[in-house]
């Protein structure tokens, strides 16, 4: 049986001759919640808009359900899409709008009253249905709009960056929402947004996308603790990975040495191709350095900023000796530690990652296996 | 002594200034609205009152003018004119309002080949002058044999041939989210059906406003009736108050003043019926938050 509900297959998409789209392959297993994220103008919402028929690839394939709907039209599709402006119809009420792909599609005006009741209860609307898009907050609006992609039943979900326009702390609250709703109704969605953390929670599967291809493309930890490329490297992840210019020295069955201007670092790495003496970028996120005495530790600096978080604090420290900006280490909140001091930190090797010249990672630690 | 106190005549200086702002606004809108209420003044006047003062309070009020006026001087009331211009206007503001919003939606919002020449050439169409087409577009009507007919004055409008409503409607979709719109063809519209269930009903406030003004300006036009329409009995309020003035020789004026005072009259009330809609964003919380 084929389960997988949405397939990519080499999708390209240029407008007027600049290539948006470059080639996507890419599959999204039934009830899987797949984001796509990226920086502004990677093509992320241009991918969505593809599968959801409101554009036409200039090449490929796309398959939803195990038809194929290249060039199907929208409403011909199984999919139901949430706009990031919400995009009601401002003189429908709450009932007309949620209502009304099936009033579109014909269905008996009683059946179409159950069908949005029900709806509008798992989204706790009842009590709005009479009311105009004008007269609802934010998050009603948004809790509208889903209500009229799920009125419809459709095969996919399509999410187009459905909470930017919501304050810090709703944005949270609806977030949390689409993960419960996603989990109770089960249904396959592809979600767009630029924010990783996000991404990072509501994920079962991210893609990573930039300059119209796939980064890479895989579960939230995965793509956090083996990125494939520098670029993932330092999308995922808040605040982002520290990357420090260094050079090859020399690799064992199991680990590498890189030379810094504070001198060698040994890394436990496997698989790792080394050519001796080329340049490479050493990823050191936030929380894989901590302070350590004198004499200790592989790297040392002064502290340029502290901010305090409470539960946690970020020093920001210029390293002796590096051209690059200052690297940001996670500490705990309470620790005593005041902007110019001198620190040493100690790398932790597992957690380190290795870039190459090109971009792509060298190897990786021993205990993060590949998945299969 | 502080420095905020306010002394002496500053203290009154927010009414003095609201004193002389509105005492020029009103002086200067009842300057010009002096001949409308002079033309209302006259219409309750007799004939010999109207040109003995310049005030426009009557001295001796009388409807006479409306009694008489309403007969006119021909063998048809006024009644048969006021319908005659209702037969005009009615399908030329129902066809403007169609093919005109056809029109601009397909200027907004299809990429149709030329789209650009073909928007350049509308916008030349309005800054033609309207008398340059009146001989070929008079021939014209002659070949179809529709002179003395009211075809001539209102099957052009289906063919969206005001530019500038065309111009007004499309500028109003510019300003309409493409988002709306797209979710209706993800729930199943056809173009058509985004046109009328979804586009029509927020650019209402356009769409009346050009029914206004193709109400007002049609009720007013006078030279195209007068070219195409040769019987008495077809002609509208335009022409007959004309004509009330050429065939008698001591012209009636309270009787014509009257009758303009009923011919203005479905222009006021519908513009104050629909003012709402000028004022009224339909859009507002369809987008965002």
């Amino acid at each position: 049986m084929n389960t997988s509900r949405v397939i990519l297959d080499q999708v390209t998409k240029s407008f007027s001759g600049h290539d948006v789209i470059k080639g996507v392959s890419l599959e999204v297993k039934k009830g899987e919640l797949v984001v796509f994220v990226g920086p502004s103008g990677c093509g992320k919402s241009t991918l969505l808009r593809l599968i959801a028929g409101l554009e036409t690839p200039t090449s490929g394939r796309i398959e939803i359900a195990g038809e194929n709907v290249t060039y199907a039209h929208p409403s011909k599709r199984g999919v139901a899409m949430v706009f990031q402006s919400y995009a009601l119809y401002p003189h429908m009420t709450v009932e007309d709008n949620i209502g009304f792909a099936l009033r579109i599609k014909g269905m008996p005006r009683a059946e179409i009253k159950l069908k949005v009741r029900a709806v509008a209860e798992t989204l706790q609307l009842g009590h709005l249905l009479h009311r105009l898009p004008k007269a609802l907050s934010g998050g009603q609006r948004q809790r509208v709009a889903i209500g009229r992609a799920m009125v419809r039943e459709p095969d996919v979900f399509l999410f187009d960056e459905p909470l930017s326009n919501l304050d810090a702390s709703l944005r949270g609250q609806m977030r949390v929402e689409i993960a419960g709703l996603h989990a109770r109704l089960g249904a396959t969605s592809v979600y767009v947004t630029h924010d990783q953390v996000e991404a990072m929670t509501l994920a079962d599967k991210i893609v990573v996308l930039n300059g119209g291809r796939i980064e890479q493309a895989g579960p939230p930890m995965e793509l956090y603790r083996r990125p494939a490329n520098l670029f993932v490297a330092t999308f995922i992840g808040s605040p982002g990975m520290n990357i420090l210019p260094v050079t090859l020295a020399g690799a064992d069955r199991d680990q590498v040495t890189v030379n810094t201007t504070q001198g060698p670092i040994t890394l436990p790495r496997v698989n790792a191709r080394v050519v001796a003496g080329a340049e490479a970028s050493l990823g050191l996120r936030p929380e894989s350095l901590s302070l350590t005495t004198a004499g200790q530790g592989q790297l040392s600096g002064y502290v340029n900023l502290i901010e305090r978080l409470g539960g946690e604090t970020f020093a920001y420290v210029a390293l002796k000796g590096f051209e690059a900006p200052p690297i940001i280490v996670r500490l705990d909140g309470e620790v005593d530690l005041r902007v110019h001091d001198e620190v040493h930190l100690a790398i932790d090797g597992q957690r380190a990652h290795l870039f190459g010249a090109d971009g792509l990672a060298l190897g990786h630690a021993p205990d993060t296996k590949e998945r299969d | 002594m502080s420095a905020t106190s306010i002394h002496g005549w500053r203290r009154q200086l927010p009414l003095i200034n609201a004193f002389i702002r509105y005492g020029l606004l009103i002086g200067i809108g009842f300057l010009m609205l002096y001949p409308l209420f002079w033309m209302i003044g006259g219409a309750f006047k007799n004939n010999h009152e109207i040109f003995a003062s310049p005030g426009f309070i009557p001295a001796h009020p009388t409807t006479d003018g409306f009694t008489k006026g309403w007969k006119t001087s021909t063998e048809y009331t006024f009644t048969t004119y006021l319908l005659n211009t209702m037969k005009i206007v009615i399908p030329k503001v129902i066809l403007t309002v169609i093919s005109s919003v056809i029109v601009a939606y397909g200027f907004a919002r299809f990429a149709i080949p030329g789209r650009k020449l073909l928007f350049a050439l509308l916008m030349a169409t309005v800054l033609l002058p309207k008398s340059v087409l009146l001989i070929p577009q008079y021939l014209m009507f002659r070949e179809f044999g529709w002179l003395d007919t009211y075809l001539p004055l209102y099957i052009p409008q289906a063919f969206a041939v005001e530019g500038f409503f065309v111009f007004l409607i499309i500028q109003f979709m510019r300003s309409l989210p493409v988002d709306m719109e797209e979710a209706a063809v993800m729930d199943g519209c056809n173009s058509f059906q985004v046109l009328t269930l979804i586009v029509c009903p927020v650019i209402l406030p356009a769409i009346i406003s050009v029914a206004l003004f193709q109400f007002m300006w049609s009720m007013n036009d006078f030279l195209q009736p007068l070219i195409y329409l040769s019987s008495v009995e077809k002609y509208p309020v335009a022409l007959a108050l004309k004509m009330s003035i050429d065939v008698t020789e001591a012209t009636s004026w309270n009787e014509i003043l009257a009758m303009s005072v009923i011919a203005l009259a479905p222009s006021l009330i519908l513009f104050f019926v629909a003012q709402k809609y000028f004022v009224e964003g339909v859009t507002s919380g369809a987008v965002k938050g």
